[in-house]
């Protein structure tokens, strides 16, 4: 089908206005939250039904072309990136809130949905909805289904899987299911935790119940600062081990730290401080205030320089907003980043922390570092200018070689951003090629033409792990060769850079 | 870390892009964009349309990518550029910081060189914006037909015949709501000079504004009254003329320049410690006067000087501290925060400051008070179906058994008298300082 006749189709079913197709209108479409990889896809519609949906679909899988779903495009993994000219499938006009059962505390929405505007939506009844990510203010539900996305309060209260418990899929053929129950175990396999973090290589979720909770009676909120990571590090090993369970536990490195304070969101942070702790616990008010003092007391056992609770909703709501914006706040002090998503056992964090900054005194790239410390899950944010040739390529590789660090140490490549295309490769670190093809095996179920979102979350086995340390090494190479007048001088990879 | 060689690099790309005029989107400003996409979800035309060629992300990404030469600049980079209301709502989240409505503004200006306007259309946009606007003589004239028509009984005649028909629905309306225009402005009705009452804090110049003292003359002659009440020496210096914000959202931006300078030439030689303005819009813009001039450092330097001196009334209120009024004025009213007040100039809490302190004045908060209303300068009549909308969500925000509808900026005035109109709403559309200097005058009427 060429690309008029697909037009042509493609407007039969979403009308004139909801379809762009010239290719000035499709760069804004040509990447997500992650900039290091781009392409321009086929089209970009937005339906606003099921419907609508798997008529798309259906068509697209008929003509054997490529779709990508897409909700607001925040990812940080390349998910909703278009590289096989793809049409895209954006979710955001499918953004209603269907229905909502308190008494049950259920809610359905569709996938366009906001995150944050469920909660605001549901707030004035005294609920709200669990799981936080950092971008709640504009990701989507459905593309929180898709990565299982998680969030600072997902240490209580656990990540997206365990907050959605049915959705309705337009499979990659177009056929319309149910899966999950509203209410118990769904019967059967486990189809719902198969669609639950599959990237969109599984489906697209068009109508997805959601639980939903009553409010914490009360929060109360410590901030502490530190001198050493390693301190901070400890306390929050001491307070899990004295079971408490707080709501959340993040922490801060000094870059992180200056970048926010760079921006809107400026809390005015210790220039000679190692570490900030945030830190809340939630629930019913007896009880809380000796908690948050059981808190405080652990942070001073642990040379904490300053501990302060949060005097005021305001208050509250700066120091989260400081964290939360802190990926977007490297802007300020970078003109990329890539942010990098390794989980840890807790207890190697000072560890890893010294790899990470082995890693960007070798490469020379800054790294700030933000962690949802509770669960060992680190965001290494990794400063380059893509401008500078090879910067881009060198940030993937150390990026790349901070995740292998965190496998070394027991860990695991991704903890909520997803793999998409970014951590293809990285896939190996922890799967082998056995382990990868049950996997492809299971989505040739569901996707046997690898026409839905084509080839991201699992890499094809057999290629060559290494192709991006050999591109690093070469970079490397050339950085060190270039700094000599004779061109034709060969360096050994070994020498210092 | 070097600086040296990306920028380098930069002006290789930037000499092939589709950006060739002086003056270009500054590759500084869109590089600090990281594409997270914090912004989308409060921007007006997103929220509307959902595409993300009509969101602050998307736009930046366009401009970027027709500076580096990856896209022309045609209508799918120009539209997306001038359907932006210059809200700055995705400037208030950005966390990177990035400056979307300076980038918008320099893109139109390369608009403006690349595709001017043709037909009639654009020789009407170039009568206002060169012929009229710079010019108060002239525009004091358009003013006094307005006037001619809307005393002399032709107003009454055109609307009793229904040839008031042949107008566009969105233009009738605003032609209902208009007030009267005064027979004078601020600018000639005002006194050079008011000496200050009380405890001298400092000098400050009026700057009148056009729309304001066409249509609310009566604003800034509360203004003037206010400043003096509190202590502050007020000047209305005569040769002052518009600011240029409209030509700067046309893309005009050598006109904008040449009115610029002429203002900084005024008001720096009038020696005073401030320069206050009661228009958001007009505020906005004198601060960031040096943004005109960023290949020039001579004039830059005098624009820092100038913009330094700029104060919103309610901000300058607050700051060199206000007195609270003693007579009551009853009323229930909320507060509507102009974009260029609360996005553009972070100006929020000092305009409620002196609302609540109105002795008897009821404050009710609108929700998403900062939400555009449409107005957005000349964007409700350039794109008169998005300011529809925006106005329509407004007017349902508006709390119910309010008698007024506050605000700090008279675009979204008018805007807002459309709103009341259509609804047939029983409120008042004010001014934060007519409040304030209602609660003064009566003081004086209790003795
Ligand atoms: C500054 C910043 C901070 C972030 N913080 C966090 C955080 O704290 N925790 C966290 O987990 N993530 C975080 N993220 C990552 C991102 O916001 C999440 O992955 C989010 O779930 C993506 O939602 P989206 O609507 O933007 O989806 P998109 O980016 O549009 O898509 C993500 C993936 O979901 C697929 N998809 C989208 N909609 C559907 C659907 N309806 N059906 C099937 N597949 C679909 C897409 O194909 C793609 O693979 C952050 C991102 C940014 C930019
Ligand atoms: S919030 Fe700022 S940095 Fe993020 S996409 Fe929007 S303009 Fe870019
Ligand atoms: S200024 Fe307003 S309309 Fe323009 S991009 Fe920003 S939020 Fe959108």
């Amino acid at each position: 089908m060429n690309q008029e006749a697909l037009v042509r189709a493609l407007t039969e079913i979403v009308g004139p206005r909801r379809i762009l197709h010239r290719p000035g209108q499709l760069a804004a479409y040509e990447c997500d939250g992650y900039v290091a990889q781009k392409g321009r896809p086929r089209a970009v519609v937005f339906p606003e039904t099921t419907e609508e949906v798997s008529r798309i679909v259906r068509l697209l899988h008929r003509e054997r072309i490529p779709f990508v779903p897409r909700g607001a495009g925040t990812g940080l993994s390349g998910g909703a990136t278009p590289l096989h000219d793809e049409v895209v499938i954006s979710l955001v006009r499918m953004n209603k809130l269907l229905s909502v059962d308190y008494e049950n505390m259920r809610a359905i929405v569709q996938p366009g949905h906001v995150n944050l505007t469920l909660s605001k939506r549901l707030g004035p009844q005294g609920y709200y909805y669990a799981p936080d990510p950092s971008s709640q203010s504009v990701c989507t539900i459905g593309g929180n289904l898709a990565e299982n996305a998680g969030g600072a309060h997902c240490l209580k209260y656990g990540v997206t899987t365990n907050h959605i418990v049915a959705a309705e899929v337009v499979m990659p053929n177009g056929d319309v299911v149910e899966i999950g129950a509203e209410f118990g175990e769904a019967v059967g396999y486990d189809l719902l935790g198969l669609i639950v973090g599959s990237e969109g290589t599984l489906g697209i979720a068009t109508a997805i119940t959601v639980r939903i909770l009553k409010k914490p009676q009360a929060v109360r909120t410590v901030m502490a600062m530190f001198d050493r990571v390693a301190d901070a590090s400890d306390t929050v090993s001491h307070i899990i081990a004295s079971g408490i369970v707080p709501a959340a536990i993040e922490m801060m490195d000094q870059l992180a730290m200056q970048a926010v304070d760079k921006s809107n969101y400026h809390v005015g942070y210790p220039r000679d401080i190692e570490a900030v702790l945030l830190i809340e616990v939630d629930g019913l008010e007896a009880g809380l205030p000796e908690l948050a003092d059981r808190i405080i007391a652990i942070c001073r056992e642990h040379r904490a320089r300053s501990v302060k609770l949060a005097e005021s909703d305001a208050e509250r709501a700066l120091w989260w907003s400081s964290r939360k914006m802190a990926f977007g706040a490297t802007g300020r002090i970078s003109p990329d980043y890539i942010v990098q998503d390794g989980v840890i056992p807790r207890t190697k964090l000072t560890e890893i922390l010294a790899r990470i900054a082995e890693l960007s005194e070798e490469s020379g790239l800054r790294i700030a570092n933000v962690f949802h410390a509770g669960d060992g899950n680190l965001h290494p944010l990794i400063c380059y200018d893509a401008r500078i040739p090879g910067q881009t390529e060198k940030a993937v590789a150390v990026g790349s070689a901070i995740l292998r660090a965190c496998v070394d140490v027991g860990g695991s490549i991704t903890g909520e951003h997803g793999v998409g295309v970014e951590k293809l490769e990285e896939m190996r670190y922890l799967f082998s090629d056995a382990d990868l093809e049950a996997q492809l095996a299971i989505r040739a179920v569901f996707n046997p033409e690898d026409l839905c979102n084509p080839g991201k979350l699992i890499p094809r086995p057999g290629r060559c792990a290494e192709v991006r340390d050999a591109h690093w090494l070469a970079a490397k190479h050339a950085e060190i060769a270039a700094g000599f007048p004779d061109q034709t001088l060969t360096t050994s990879p070994g020498a210092g850079a | 870390m070097a600086t040296k060689e990306p920028e380098l690099i930069r002006m290789g790309q930037h000499s092939q892009g589709a950006f060739r005029w002086p003056d270009a989107p500054d590759p500084d400003k869109y590089s600090v964009c990281v594409h997270c996409g914090f912004c989308l979800e409060v921007c007006p035309t997103y929220q509307e349309w959902t595409d993300e060629n009509h969101s602050p992300r998307g736009r930046v990404y366009l401009i970027k990518a027709a500076s580096e030469g990856e896209l022309p600049l045609d209508e799918n980079v120009i539209n997306p550029v001038f359907t932006c209301l210059d809200c700055r709502a995705c400037e208030t989240v950005c966390p990177s910081g990035v400056q979307v409505g300076a980038l918008i503004e320099e893109a139109r200006g390369q608009v403006y060189h690349a595709r001017p306007k043709q037909g009639v259309a654009g020789a009407l946009e170039r009568l206002f914006l060169r012929g009229i606007f710079p010019h108060p003589k002239r525009l004091r004239r358009v003013a006094k037909l307005m006037r001619f028509y809307q005393t002399s009984g032709l107003r009454t005649a055109i609307r009793k015949t229904g040839a008031i028909r042949v107008l566009p629905r969105h233009l009738r309306e605003m032609e209902a709501v208009l007030p009267e225009v005064p027979a004078e402005g601020a600018r000639e009705a005002l006194p050079g000079r008011m000496p200050a009452q009380g405890v001298r804090k400092g000098a400050a110049a009026l700057f009148t504004g056009c729309v304001m003292d066409v249509f609310f003359a009566d604003v800034n002659e509360a203004t003037a009254r206010v400043l003096a009440r509190n202590g502050l020496e007020v000047r209305v210096p005569k040769e002052q003329i518009c600011c240029g914000a409209l030509q700067v959202h046309a893309g005009d931006r050598e006109q904008a320049r040449a009115m610029a300078k002429h203002n900084i030439d005024v008001f720096l030689a009038s020696g005073v410690d401030y320069i206050v303005i009661n228009a958001a819009g007009c505020g906005a813009a004198l601060k960031e006067y040096p943004e005109l001039f960023r290949d020039d450092p001579v004039w830059h330097a005098r624009a820092e000087q100038f913009s330094a001196k700029v104060r919103d009334i309610s901000e300058l209120l607050v700051e060199v501290g206000f007195d609270p009024p003693r007579a009551e004025v009853r009323r229930r009213v909320t507060y509507h925060d102009a974009c260029h007040l609360c996005h553009a100039q972070k100006i929020r809490q000092q305009p409620r400051q002196l609302l609540r302190a109105i002795p008897g004045l009821e404050l009710v908060e609108m929700p998403d008070s900062d939400r555009c209303c449409g107005s957005a300068g000349i964007y409700n009549l350039t794109h008169p179906q998005m300011a529809g909308e925006l106005l329509e969500r407004k007017m349902d925000d508006v709390p119910e058994g309010v008698d007024a509808i506050v605000m700090g900026n008279p675009g979204c005035m008018l805007q807002i008298k459309v709103g009341v109109h259509r609804r047939q709403r029983q409120a008042d559309v004010l001014h934060t300082v007519e409040l304030l200097d209602e609660a003064y005058r009566r003081e004086g009427v209790k003795g």
